[in-house]
């Protein structure tokens, strides 16, 4: 789960971080009022889930505060990347002298969170790490101990050559574990931690991706998921316990497993067509998860054909087909609906469709073949 | 001949009280699994099944059963706990079926594991099954025959698929192993190849890797220098967007790397067999054994 920046400062400062002051706006006169109360000049800052705020023009500097309303107003219900705007971070714009990154993520390599610091910040770091790797140090933190003194310090002093700046850079890394650990993050960022001409450290942006694993026992963190920057779609399906991932293909696809799920994505391209979607329906064979599936898949207008890929292993398939039989009784489709099923009581399984009108294959590569054909409104295969 | 687990695997099911740990304990004691013992705290002295005793800790599961391997059923917050006791009590393989482990248990769990001895399997992976011999988690036994073909997959479902489709085409498998799809877990893929490479039952590999990581690439450095049997090689999720995490937690591509091109090319400078679709693993296996 992503978290806005907003958020992200929020659970920062509370760990101790400096960050400029400022607070969310969700209207022009919240941000004009914001403005006047932290003094200018500031920044209105969109809060969307994407990069590239910045180039999209939803980040601004503004000089006085009727400017932070005209900013806000602006960028306020922009579309970037295909999410709209609904709230803008009003703070306090802070003089730079020097910029530099700091981040924390989970390693898979090393199996272990490592802490990437650089003095080259304010940029993308996978575009530091690509060109110039040696301005990137890389600092695996043993969970056993947790980020030892020595070691962030050994950061502050590759960050500043001056030791008041390497000692409370060093701070802030410490503060910056614990809000990691704290909130269950897989990836934590300052970027850019900013040196400002008084030489005092300020995280002017922030970042955190929390483990959704970490979710159930962390209820305050899930409370700051924000629904309305999510495709509903995709806000439905998470209710359902579907995992769910919008596409802008055609072949609306329903799978138990993940791997079979990419998988049969693929082969819908291999054989000419695009998916509209990942879907997994999970392990369990309940018929109610198979209703939920196709409710919305359907509702999405792009959507010409269905395919249903079961491998009935723990997943029951007469349950899947009982599942579509409801589902179709509740909701009539609209659009062809091909299913490919085998595995467990397959037998079963075909009888019940067959009773109920729908027909189906056990071959894979047969059914996916036929979705692609109907979507693109030829013939069955 | 196999790897890991053989007819001598004596198994404790750490949750087998628990819905999924009791449904499973059935399936794999039919399947002729030796299953010696179950732990559920507060259960101890009861009877699972009129024939299985349980016990309250691994501690006394294992001082009671002399059992060398686990499979774990238990809920996610407790299931980096349930590793690191099956490590302490002594457990030499230790399957961790449960999905939703949070991944910084992980960091935690990994090295304990090691510094006792142990191998772990998974979290987030279905287990894995001699055919014939034993089935230590969740892959269902009847897709499967005795046969020459390892198997290892970060996948379930799309395993079953692969498995099933050599089995209907004749060809068996010595082992087939799900590493699972979590982005730490304990069993990669080169141990799995290096295992299978000492195999003298196992002629050929098949392997099912995703998008996400670096797991795969560094495989196929290991297989270009280190292995002798060819291995065929898959990659699910060439259609998948960057930064969304495809169901797996460990499948997400970061930025630009984990993509399904850049696993497949290094397949490619590996000189191993790509299948392109789930069934052309039976045409380029089928090659491969001659």
């Amino acid at each position: 789960m992503d978290l806005h920046e907003y958020q992200a400062k929020e659970l920062l400062q509370a760990a101790g971080v400096p960050v400029p002051p400022g607070r969310v706006a969700h209207t022009p006169d919240e941000a004009e009022a914001i403005a006047t109360e932290y003094g200018v000049p500031v920044m209105v800052k969109a809060q969307v889930h994407t990069g590239g705020r910045g180039k999209a023009g939803g980040v601004k500097y503004c000089k006085n505060a009727g400017e932070a309303r005209e900013k806000a107003q602006a960028i306020l219900g922009m579309d970037i990347k295909g999410l709209t705007v609904e709230k803008v971070l009003v703070t306090v714009a802070a003089d730079i002298a020097s910029e530099a990154y700091v981040g924390i993520i989970v390693d898979r390599a090393t199996k272990k969170a490592v802490f990437m610091v650089s003095a080259a910040g304010g940029i993308d770091i996978e575009e530091v790490a690509a060109t110039t790797p040696e301005k990137i140090l890389y600092l695996p933190v043993d969970p056993r101990y947790g980020l030892l003194s020595f070691e962030a310090l050994r950061m502050g002093f590759f960050l500043y050559k001056d030791a008041k700046l390497a000692r409370s850079a060093a701070k802030i890394m410490q503060q910056l574990y614990t809000a990691f650990i704290a909130a269950g993050c897989s990836l934590a960022e300052i970027n850019p931690l900013v040196v400002t001409p008084a030489n005092e450290l300020v995280a002017v942006d922030g970042k955190m991706v929390i483990d959704d694993n970490e979710l159930d026992r962390r209820p305050d963190i899930a409370a700051l998921r924000d629904e309305s920057s999510e495709a509903p779609s995709e806000v439905d399906a998470r209710k359902a316990n579907l995992t769910f991932i919008k596409l802008d293909g055609d072949v609306g696809c329903v799978v138990n497993g993940a791997g079979l799920a990419m998988a049969t994505m693929d082969l819908v391209k291999f054989y000419g067509g695009e998916p509209a979607n990942f879907l997994d329906i999970g392990g369990s064979s309940n018929p109610e998860k198979v209703v939920n599936a196709l409710r919305i898949i359907t509702a999405d207008p792009n959507v010409k054909c269905i395919l249903f890929n079961i491998f009935g292993g723990i997943t029951r398939t007469d349950d899947v087909a009982n599942g579509i039989v409801t589902a179709t009784k509740q909701n009539p489709l609209t659009v062809p609906i091909v299913i490919r099923l085998t595995g467990t009581n397959e037998e079963i399984a075909m009888e019940i469709l067959k009773a109920n009108g729908f027909s189906a294959s056990s071959d894979m590569d047969e059914a996916v073949q036929r979705a692609v054909a109907l979507a693109k409104g030829g013939a069955a295969a | 001949m196999s790897i890991f687990i053989d007819k001598d695997t004596t198994l404790l099911v750490q949750g087998i009280t628990g819905r999924d740990g009791s449904f499973h304990a059935k399936q794999m004691i039919e399947y002729g699994t030796n299953v010696v013992g179950g732990v559920t705290p507060g259960k101890g002295g009861q009877q699972f099944d009129g024939t299985v005793p349980i016990y309250d800790t691994m501690f006394e599961a294992v001082q009671a059963t002399g059992a060398n391997t686990s499979v774990i059923y238990v809920p996610p917050p407790f299931a980096a706990d349930a590793i690191m006791e099956a490590a302490a009590a002594g457990i030499k393989l230790i399957v961790c079926i449960t999905e939703g482990v949070p991944v910084l248990d992980m960091t935690r769990v990994y090295p304990y594991v090691k510094e006792h001895g142990a191998r772990l399997l998974g979290p987030n992976c279905p287990g894995l099954i001699t055919p014939g011999a034993s089935k230590v988690g969740i892959i269902p036994g009847r897709i499967c025959t005795p046969g020459n073909v390892g198997i290892v997959s970060r996948s379930g479902t799309l395993t079953y698929e692969i498995v099933h489709q050599l089995t209907r085409a004749g060809i068996g498998q010595s082992t087939c192993v799900g590493i699972g799809g979590d982005p730490i877990n304990g069993t990669n893929f080169i141990d799995c190849l290096a295992a299978f490479e000492a195999d003298p039952n196992t002629k050929a590999i098949a392997m099912m890797g995703e998008i996400g990581g670096t797991d795969e690439q560094e495989a196929a450095t290991f297989i270009k220098e280190n292995m002798t049997k060819p291995v065929v090689g898959f990659i699910a999720g060439q259609t998948a967007p960057p930064g969304r995490r495809m169901g797996h937690a460990g499948a997400i591509i970061s930025g630009s790397s984990g993509t399904a091109a850049e696993k497949i090319d290094a397949f490619k400078a590996a000189g191993m067999g790509v299948a392109q679709r789930p069934v052309d693993f039976v045409e380029l296996i089928s090659a491969r054994l001659g």
